[in-house]
């Protein structure tokens, strides 16, 4: 590549193929991409991704590529994909990563709605998948694939090979070569960088439209919060289409030149996760709840004296753990006491799950139980969580370092603003916003305001020292009969955390009280049975054991006596609840197929459970029909236990 | 509506789907490769196999079925030099055969599978395909067991084409698992890679699908066609899945007590009457 004086030709770095060329001078030699291939870790420094991406949008040039056309890209998180981003974009194109797992159909709708040309995707899947839409939305002119595994019999002329499509590039390059630079310099900074779609778990998807600008400011904003530089090393195993995705792996990635380091596949993310030891991680909590059962799993398997040191040092880490990681005053002997256990257990532990090098680790998009929050701190990890949206570039709310609460999402990140509805929702303003949805002014006006403000949809609550606490979806937040506010998902979650509990529904809008539904974990429950010598023939006998409602009632005491202690939620205490006769299932429409409660349908379906439970019996008695996974019909009927739960007076916790 | 078609599309198998928006394979079968005339077998007082004739033409996937005690699996033991016929002679790629021993027959490009998997369980899945490279090594033992000297360049080789197969059957996931620890389907799946890493010019498959659940059957299904259309390698199977067999079969030659009844296209055999008779029964 030719010498580029960067200071003459792009005075700033507000778009990102100017941060790519800043890299490719800045950080030349430094790793940019790792993918393992065949075995074997293949890196690529800044200087040679310039290269690549370079051949690569000459390439797309030389086949039609215009500015402000959209370049779908789909596939497993592959470093060449992460390139066909920023190859669109020097082009003055649009990104947009569509979800690799997604059936044709709704790739079919995405495509349309964005009028997509060409598409850059990972394999032969992915091909038959644009082959079969493409009978259907014919505007899909050009495929470039980047495996070509299966591919020799396809002769279609839509299709190029990713390495075809750079030779071309690279010719291209030699007979016009002041054109890249030339479209670089033509990119501005509030030009569409990317569009992501929204799940659309309410009507179809959304294409959100974010600006180099908003997505910049997001990625700085992040790495200058935590301290990144370019040599951190993050694991990228999650959907590119994803906007968490999009700000750790790209983003920030290209803001602070560090490497992103691709799996082989799908199923070997926790061997190249010890393999590669990230500096810099993010999972949903899922990940970490899989990751901490596997330990545990595997410590029971253990002798004893194992399981014993295991059990003293974890006590230890519980009491100190996150104080010393939260740089609090701890006392000599026990920091002392701290230092063997890291010897003996934290760290061979840290090592096992490829944790060993993290120094920011951040969990978002579900509620984390605070068990296994603490878990990950206890034993050193700087786990924290972080609060974001597609339409606000996953950037509003961080956890700052050595101030964490378990509870909160954190403080508003550098250069937000948030503020609260009267209803609780959570208003956001900040650069790192979208610009609209694409080709729906309707719904962009219903989610932005005259003042600029976002509406996120979510209800929340700031506490003394300005932490959100996100309580519930600002639809389903609800108002008892004295006014206090009523937050279903948010005592559900507490429930939730139990392993006992697999599922609950409170209710409580327009009433005095909190009732609750509760759906026990079969597999958790059952165990529990089994030690404690309770024979039970199913589900339905489970649950209507007189020992497993004392069991529940434990649980469902210890959500009140932490309630009781919180700001506002002291009221929403659960007065009563019962044990459902039969699990929440999807085929009988009480879940959604991702397994959301679906409000209103359960409590039509099960008025009479509620009036019994409002109404202070004792029992009830009910019927059931059920549907059968291969569509026969079934009836459960069974006799219900209500009991009336301890409640607790209100005492605000010291913050 | 919309909705149902595309899923209903996207859960049709994986090789269905390829052939449905390719155009026709362009994958050609050439020259007879194997000929065997007039194969009798016998053990003593049991014939295992009489008077069976058929060919295997190079590129195509040729199934070989029939009822339990058939002889489809003596068939196969005959082909690859386990068993000796008494009567018969054998033609591989235009040259007589005389009677050859295992060793002869992997050297000239014939390799297998089992039944019954013969997988080293200790070992890792790596490993165990490594072994299939044992014949394309040069280095003796002394130098492989040092790793020195030219074993060390030649390794390193034999571990990338190994990295291929393991690419190539995606089971990246399980290279350094222990194969005893690995599910039955994944078992049949490293043997497959064993057998492939002796890049073989014939491959005899017995019995690959037998135990597996529909969904490692598709799979299974997905690599053979795989192997047969990129690697361009010649595939004898036996297989009791009726459904597994007319659909990716070239030719199909069915055997009833050590005679062959049929032989021909999968549809051709499905048409044949004694075909039938055996695999339904006949009424007396």
């Amino acid at each position: 590549m030719e010498h580029i004086d960067v200071n003459q030709a792009m005075p700033d770095y507000t778009t990102f193929p100017r941060l790519l060329l800043r890299n490719a001078q800045l950080h030349a030699q430094r790793p940019a991409f790792r993918e393992k291939d065949l075995g074997i870790w293949q890196t690529w420094n800044w200087a040679q991704v310039c290269d690549e991406v370079r051949a690569l949008a000459c390439g797309l040039a030389a086949q039609g590529f215009q500015r402000g056309m959209h370049l779908a890209i789909i596939g497993d998180n592959r470093p060449r994909l992460y390139w066909a981003m920023a190859a669109a974009q020097c082009l003055g194109g649009i990104a947009v990563p569509l979800y690799q797992d997604s059936p044709a159909a709704d790739m079919a709708y995405v495509l349309e709605n964005a009028e997509i040309q060409f598409a850059v995707v990972e394999d032969q899947e992915q091909v038959d998948k644009l082959l079969e839409i493409k009978q259907h939305y014919a505007g899909i002119s050009h495929i470039v694939f980047d495996d070509d595994r299966g591919m020799r019999h396809y002769h279609q002329d839509e299709l190029t090979s990713y390495a075809v499509l750079q030779e071309l590039g690279r010719a291209y390059d030699r007979v016009h070569p002041d054109f890249f630079i030339q479209q670089v310099n033509l990119g501005a900074a509030d030009d569409t960088s990317v569009m992501l779609y929204t799940s659309g778990t309410t009507g179809k998807p959304k294409g959100v439209c974010q600006s180099h600008r908003s997505f910049i400011h997001a990625a700085t904003g992040g790495t200058g919060f935590d301290q990144l530089s370019e040599r951190e090393d993050i694991l990228s195993y999650l959907p590119m289409a994803w906007v968490g995705d999009h700000l750790f792996s790209y983003a920030q990635a290209m803001a602070a030149g560090f490497t992103v380091n691709c799996p082989e596949s799908g199923e070997t993310v926790l061997t190249d996760l010890r393999e590669v030891g990230p500096t810099y991680y993010f999972a949903p909590p899922r990940v970490f709840e899989n990751m901490l059962t596997t330990v545990m799993i595997r410590m029971e398997d253990a002798s004893a004296i194992k399981r014993k040191l295991f059990q003293h040092y974890m006590e230890i880490a519980r009491e100190i753990g996150s104080d010393i990681l939260d740089g609090k005053s701890v006392s000599l002997f026990k920091r002392l006491n701290y230092a063997i256990g890291n010897l003996l257990i934290y760290a061979p532990l840290k090592n096992v799950l490829g944790l060993s090098r993290v120094r920011v680790a951040y969990t978002a998009g579900a509620a984390i139980g605070p068990d296994l929050f603490r878990f990950y701190r206890s034993i050193g990890i700087n786990l924290k969580q972080l609060y974001g949206s597609t339409e606000t570039c996953a950037y509003v709310c961080l956890q700052p370092d050595g101030n964490i609460k378990f509870d909160s999402v954190g403080q508003a990140a550098p250069g937000v603003e948030i503020k609260l509805a009267s209803n609780g929702e959570v208003l956001v303003k900040s650069t790192s916003m979208l610009s609209g949805y694409y080709k729906r002014p309707d719904a962009t006006a219903e989610v932005m305001d005259a003042d600029g403000y976002f509406h996120t949809g979510d209800a929340g609550m700031f506490d003394g020292d300005n932490h959100l606490k996100i309580i519930d979806r600002a639809a389903d937040v609800g108002k008892l009969v004295n006014g206090d506010i009523f937050a279903p998902n948010y005592i559900e979650n507490k429930l939730k955390f139990f392993p006992y509990i697999k599922e609950a529904v409170a209710f409580g809008n327009g009433r005095d009280t909190v009732c609750a539904f509760i759906n026990i974990d079969l597999e958790a429950v059952g165990n529990w049975a089994e030690r404690s010598g309770i024979a039970y023939s199913g589900y339905t006998d489970l649950a209507a054991k007189a020992e497993t409602y004392q069991l529940i009632v434990s649980c469902v005491e210890k959500v009140n006596a932490d309630l009781a202690g919180e700001a506002l939620m002291e009221n929403t205490q659960i007065h009563r609840f019962l044990i459902l006769h039969k699990e929440l299932d999807p085929d009988d429409d009480e879940l959604t197929r991702t397994r959301k409660v679906r409000r209103s349908f359960v409590a039509q379906k099960y008025a009479v459970l509620i009036d019994a439970l409002y109404s202070g019996k004792r029992s009830q008695y009910i019927e059931t029909q059920v549907k059968f996974e291969d569509g026969r019909q079934g009836l459960i009927s069974a006799d219900l236990h209500i009991g009336d739960v301890k409640t607790y007076a209100a005492h605000q916790k010291a913050a | 509506m919309n909705n149902e078609k595309y899923s209903m599309n996207a859960m049709v198998d994986p090789m269905t789907m390829a052939t449905m928006v390719t155009p026709p394979h362009g994958r050609k079968i050439g020259e007879l490769i194997l000929d065997l005339q007039d194969i009798s077998l016998a053990f003593g007082g049991v014939k295992a196999l009489t008077n069976i004739s058929f060919n295997v033409r190079e590129h195509e996937i040729r199934a070989i079925i029939g009822p339990n005690g058939a002889g489809k699996s003596s068939m196969l033991n005959v082909i690859n030099g386990v068993y000796h016929p008494q009567e018969g002679t054998i033609t591989y790629r235009g040259q007589r055969r005389k009677d050859m021993n295992t060793y002869a027959a992997a050297k000239s490009g014939i390799a297998r599978t089992f039944q019954n998997i013969a997988l080293f369980k200790g070992m890792s899945v790596l490993d165990n395909i490594m072994t299939g490279r044992n014949l394309k090594m040069k280095s003796n033992f002394l130098m492989q067991a040092l790793y020195w000297g030219p074993a060390q360049k030649e390794e390193i080789e034999h571990r990338q084409k190994v990295e291929e197969i393991i690419d190539f059957l995606e089971i990246q996931h399980i290279r350094k698992t222990p194969v005893g620890r690995l599910s039955y389907g994944l078992q049949k799946r490293v043997e497959l890679g064993r057998a492939l890493a002796a890049e073989p010019e014939i491959l005899l498959l017995d019995e690959p699908m037998a135990g597996m659940n529909v969904e490692e059957k598709q799979d299974m299904s997905r690599f053979i066609l795989d192997v047969n259309d990129q690697l361009g390698t010649t595939i004898v199977l036996i297989e009791h899945d009726m459904g597994v067999v007319m659909d990716i079969s070239d030719r199909v030659v069915v055997l009833d007590y050590g005679k062959k009844i049929g032989d021909g296209t999968p549809a051709e055999v499905l048409a044949n009457q004694e075909v039938i008779n055996a695999y339904l029964g006949v009424a007396h």
